[in-house]
């Protein structure tokens, strides 16, 4: 017999290894080698979340009670998963076109983005789940209290076991449910998880039902003899039942949040679905093949009266299979864990997007222009709500005694969550479903099942008294909860997924058929229900008064600002502008807002799109109030509206290329003017005295000497500018060929120093700390010395200072070589700041000796090294930077 | 005789080479190499023809031109324009500013000094 | 040239029709799971009564819910097979939905 100590260690050894795959998927992930955590097999396991503690336990004990009835559970689903091609394909690609993050999500996305809608939905999901959670919590508190000894009952108290179970869940959804905000980013480390635990539920109820079969039975053939021979051997159906919970499954799987969770959010490519198609079926298969040999050996072998419910325990315990039963022990707890972590994340998410946020955000004054970053705020809700959920589920399970009433949670709990799929599956399929519509089959099928399904599930006296059971709400017969108007008969549960879903969608239908649906919940259902043809986008903002520098501000706040930069940024240059913001187009707007319904859920993205760009839509309004019903106009207009768009902004580019021209042909005139200014004032000057030394007879020696030297100087003049022109021609038409060599840079730098201070008698003080390190590097030497020869000289002229002093100083950076030349003389006014690098720009030059084209050409050559320049006002003087890049530095080493 | 010249241009060279022209024929040369403050000067001095460079630190030959023309009392006054960037739309906008005379460097030395001859005997 | 073109066409013809019927099957096959599975419905019962005919026993019942079970997985794994394989043969038409 295994103790409950050594149970409880090797959970904890188990829940160590989880924690352990799941931090090192995320590792991976945030590494970019997610490609094995996102196969199609992972996906296909994530789904068995659909099997929780009460299949992998119950279903035997099910099987034990009503024979093959069980199998209703799975047959749904997969008829669903063989049936991709109707139904899944197009949730799943609409889930991924509109980044919903959940059932309320998508609902609330598909009728116009309504928020009420979403909290209904959430309040509803949240109402139906978490007695689910609470019977998970209570199936493995049910399941270590088997390894107990009745006899002393020192070891963990039932509750207390229970607590420590929650908790531990809430740690793990917290860790790995809330890492990333964007729910469509993924969980990578929760989905590892709960694929390794549907390989473990998987492998024990496998290994359970092998040993009950080939070990205890004897192989098939006596097994099957067995099977006949039990109090089950003989095919007793409820039909009704049959069809009505093959039917309740299917609506269950498709409507569940969880199930959403894993089979939208967490999709990577949709071609996993296809795989899944025939994978889980096979796995749901696999999971209730051993079902009803282990159901008909436990009611043989264990005394009458055991709970069927723990067989997959008791069997292998009554044989002396310890091991075995550790490990059935651990595929409950899998299942139970499983299920809690990803209902409660799928939940959360509803809570925070839906209800949490929305209160936030109108309880800032300032709506979507507060100031922070909310992303911290959403991720905090996030996690509030998932602690929430958990304790509300453990709360359910202490209040509700852990007794009887739990077990028949399940069923219940998949007839609340199918009312969502009337509103779902008429959103995708119909056109026609509106927002009233999806309200009212949403609430009304929402009290059926709590009046028919909910409140009686307690039992008679328990919430609703015996009379009302009896005679109905108020002696209205009509309106008995397991007999509503007075159709007697049903079976309970039968009655209840009939009236529910009956009603739903009548309710659903009629108010849809009599109400107008507003024209964003039109284009949002064009965009749904035609997902796979339509290429022209629906919605449309009206960008005219949305500065794309609001929108940057806001969408940093919730992307963060790496994100949001780069999401900006690629658009700008989808969009063929330089620099990171783009033009607010339609199309943009609704790029941005989906990446935003990733984080907060669509509406909210939506209430906060609209406040920043003023007004949804009204363009469309317009139009939709005088067109015609007919969608052709719809699209036509909006097709229209995106053609107009185009236009203005190809007029906007070509507005823009022809001020760029503009500007070109003022820069070209103004060097010609610049060139023909510094050619011809030397020129003059020698033409004038040369004349004048040809002309006049009565000079004397000294005016000739002077003169003819002014002419010499103004020839010398001339050469060092057509060398400077000829120069710089040569760099920035690309014509120059590097002469790659490999040096030190201190030497190029004392060189520099050398050759600027060789020729002039000039007061400067430079001043080179050798650095002790050698620093070589590979590029144009001479062109390098050039650059530095110019600064130096630059500095000898210009430097003003009493003492005049240049310090250069060597700085490592991340992407290269910084060489600083700081000098101490004025620094220069901002507004010449940006014209030293122009050609003929000359700041403060009394003389007239330069040309102006020394920056110039220094920038050119940077340019052609693969570096840069700049320039950057000190307290005490300038600061030119000399940018070496990196490879020119690594390649020497 | 005595006839007073003001010569704004900001190289010392030329300035050089024009006041050894000019005062050799017997003009009595000032001169001026700040585009700002020039116009200031003219009103000053009031000298008899102004020999104006069209690009100068400050302002331009062309704005100062169209300042002194603005002003009654320089309405007639000779103006002798020297611009170095050689291109014919610049002559086109000293013209409509008013100007008297408009010459391209490289100039020949005679060239100047008949210009500035004639254009003080006009305004006689 | 012209032969060649022609071929071309009808190749990708004759590939895009075994791509419809991939997709006809597709559609098809739940909706004969579902109806294999809604059968043991008519089966006799026991809970009909004592005059009811014999009712199936149950490991007969459990091998046709298996085997049904087990053909419509064969079934779509095939299917599947089909569908990416011809899908990423070469480039076809955009697959149009109904």
């Amino acid at each position: 017999m295994i103790s409950v100590n050594q149970l409880v260690a090797v959970s904890l050894v188990y829940v160590a290894f989880l924690f352990a795959i799941a931090f090192f998927a995320e590792r991976a992930s945030v590494r970019g080698r997610s490609g094995w955590l996102r196969s199609p097999l992972v996906y296909t396991l994530s789904l068995s979340i659909y099997c929780t503690a009460w299949t992998f336990y119950g279903a035997v004990g099910y099987a034990a009670r009503s024979g093959m009835e069980f199998v209703t559970i799975y047959l749904g689903p997969s008829l669903v998963m063989i049936g991709w091609w109707w139904v899944l394909r197009k949730l799943v690609r609409i889930g991924r076109a509109q980044r919903a993050t959940s059932v309320a999500d998508l609902i609330s996305a598909r009728y116009g983005k309504s928020n009420l809608l979403a909290i209904v939905v959430t309040l509803m999901a949240v109402v139906g789940v978490t007695p689910y959670i609470a019977l998970q919590l209570q199936s493995v508190t049910l399941s270590v209290s088997i390894f107990s000894d009745p006899v002393q009952s020192d070891g963990l108290s039932q509750s207390t076991a229970t607590f420590w179970v929650a908790f531990g869940l809430a740690i793990f959804t917290v860790l790995f449910g809330t890492r990333n905000l964007n729910a469509n980013e993924r969980h990578d480390g929760v989905v590892i998880a709960i694929a390794v635990e549907a390989v473990v539920k998987l492998i024990a109820l496998l290994a359970v039902g092998i040993f009950v079969v080939w070990g205890i039975a004897g192989g098939i053939g006596p097994m099957m003899d067995r099977i006949d021979s039990s109090p089950i051997g003989e095919w007793s159906m409820d039909r009704s039942r049959w069809v009505a919970l093959t039917a309740l499954s299917a609506a269950a799987f498709l409507a569940l949040p969880r199930m959403f969770q894993v089979m939208v959010v967490e999709n990577e490519d949709e071609r996993h679905l296809q795989i899944a198609s025939w994978a889980f079926p096979l796995y749901l298969m696999l999971m209730s093949l051993f079902v009803v040999p282990i159901a008909v050996i436990g009611l043989d072998i264990l005394p009458a009266g055991s709970n069927p419910d723990l067989f997959v325990l008791t069997v292998p315990l009554a044989e002396g299979q310890g091991g075995l039963a550790t490990l059935s022990f651990l595929g409950g707890f899998s299942s139970a864990t499983s299920m809690v972590i990803v209902a409660t994340l799928a939940l959360s998410t509803m809570v925070s997007n839906h209800i949490v946020m929305p209160i936030w955000l109108s309880a800032q004054a300032e709506g979507a222009q507060v100031s922070g970053d909310v992303r911290n705020v959403v991720i905090l809700a996030r996690r509030a709500s998932i602690l929430m959920i958990i304790f509300f589920g453990y709360l359910y399970y202490r209040l509700s005694g852990g007794g009887a009433a739990l077990a028949a949670i399940g069923l219940i709990s998949f007839v609340g969550v199918a009312q969502f799929l009337p509103a779902m599956l008429g959103g995708i399929f119909w056109r026609g479903a509106t927002r009233w519509g999806a309200l009212a089959g949403l609430v009304v099928g929402f009290v059926v099942w709590v009046f028919c399904s909910l409140l009686p599930s307690f039992g008679p006296d328990a919430v609703l008294s015996a009379t009302v059971f009896d005679n109905g709400i108020a002696g209205m017969g009509w309106l008995r909860p397991q007999a509503l108007f007075g159709v007697e008969g049903i079976d309970p549960t039968v009655h209840a997924i009939v009236w529910s879903l009956t009603l739903n969608m009548v309710a659903f239908v009629c108010v849809s058929l009599v109400t107008f649906p507003q024209p964003l919940e039109r284009l949002q259902g064009a965009q749904f229900v035609n997902v796979f043809d339509h290429s022209t986008q629906a919605r449309g903002w009206d960008a005219a008064p949305a500065t794309s520098e609001d929108l940057m501000v806001m969408a940093q706040r919730i992307l963060g600002p790496t994100d949001a930069l780069s999401l900006f940024r690629a658009e700008a240059q989808r969009q063929g502008l330089s620099g990171h913001l783009p033009e607010p187009t339609q199309g943009f707007l609704q790029t941005l807002e989906r990446e935003l319904a990733g984080s907060v859920g669509s509406a909210t993205a939506h209430a906060m799109i609209s406040q920043l760009v003023g007004g949804a839509s009204v363009s469309v309004e317009d139009l939709m109030a005088v067109a015609d019903e007919s969608a052709q106009i719809l699209e036509y207009s909006n097709r229209l509206e995106a053609k107009s768009a185009e236009l203005s902004r190809t007029a906007r580019q070509l507005r823009e290329a022809n001020e760029k021209l503009t500007a070109l042909s003022v820069q070209k005139d103004a060097f010609l003017g610049q060139i023909s200014h510094e050619l011809r004032t030397p020129m003059t000057s020698i033409r004038s005295f040369s004349e004048i030394l040809r002309d006049t007879d009565e000079l004397e020696q000294a005016e000739k000497t002077k003169y003819a030297s002014i002419i010499h100087g103004e020839t010398i003049r001339l050469t060092r500018l057509l060398d400077d022109l000829l120069d710089l021609s040569v760099l920035e038409n690309g014509q120059v060929s590097l002469n790659l060599d490999t040096g030190n840079l201190n030497d190029v730098i004392g060189q520099a120093v050398l050759s600027a201070g060789g020729d002039r008698s000039t007061r400067l003080t430079v001043r080179h700390e050798q650095a002790q390190i050698d620093r070589p590097l590979t590029t144009d030497l001479d062109r390098l010395r050039q650059v530095f020869i110019n600064l130096i000289t630059n500095a000898q002229k210009y430097c003003d200072a009493p003492r005049p002093e240049l310090r250069i100083d060597v700085v490592d950076h991340g992407d290269g070589l910084h060489v600083v030349f700081h000098d101490n003389g004025t620094p220069i006014p901002s507004e010449s700041r940006t014209l030293i690098f122009e050609k003929f720009s000359r700041i403060n030059d009394k003389d007239g000796s330069g040309a102006g084209l020394g920056l110039a050409i220094c920038r050119e050559i940077m340019a052609r090294l693969g570096g840069d320049i700049t320039h950057e006002p000190r307290a005490d003087g300038n600061a030119f930077i000399v940018h070496l890049p990196a490879q020119a530095a690594l390649a020497a080493q | 005789m005595g006839k007073h010249v003001l010569l704004v241009e900001d190289e010392i060279n030329i300035i050089e080479a024009i006041q050894f022209l000019l005062s050799r024929e017997g003009w009595q040369v000032d001169t001026h190499s700040d585009g700002a403050t020039a116009v200031e000067k003219v009103r000053s001095m009031r000298p008899d023809l102004v020999v104006l460079d069209y690009m100068l630190p400050g302002k331009n030959g062309i704005d100062i031109l169209t300042e002194l023309r603005a002003d009654p009392d320089f309405h007639r006054l000779p103006v002798l324009m020297l611009t170095a960037r050689g291109q014919s739309r610049d002559r086109d906008l000293a013209e409509r500013a008013g100007v008297s005379r408009f010459m391209t460097k490289p100039f020949s030395n005679t060239e100047v000094v008949t210009a500035v001859r004639d254009l003080v005997q006009l305004a006689q | 040239m012209t032969d060649r073109k022609t071929n071309a066409t009808l190749f990708l013809e004759r590939r895009s029709y075994r791509r419809r019927r991939v997709m006809d099957a597709l559609r098809l096959l739940p909706i004969a799971g579902l109806l294999l599975w809604l059968f043991p419905v008519f089966w006799p019962n026991a809970k009909d009564g004592p005059d009811a005919p014999a009712s199936v026993s149950m490991s007969g019942a459990v091998t046709y819910v298996f085997i049904v079970w087990g053909v419509l997985i064969l079934s779509a794994l095939a299917l599947w097979w089909a569908f990416a394989h011809r899908a990423g043969e070469a480039a076809e038409p955009p697959e149009r939905d109904p």
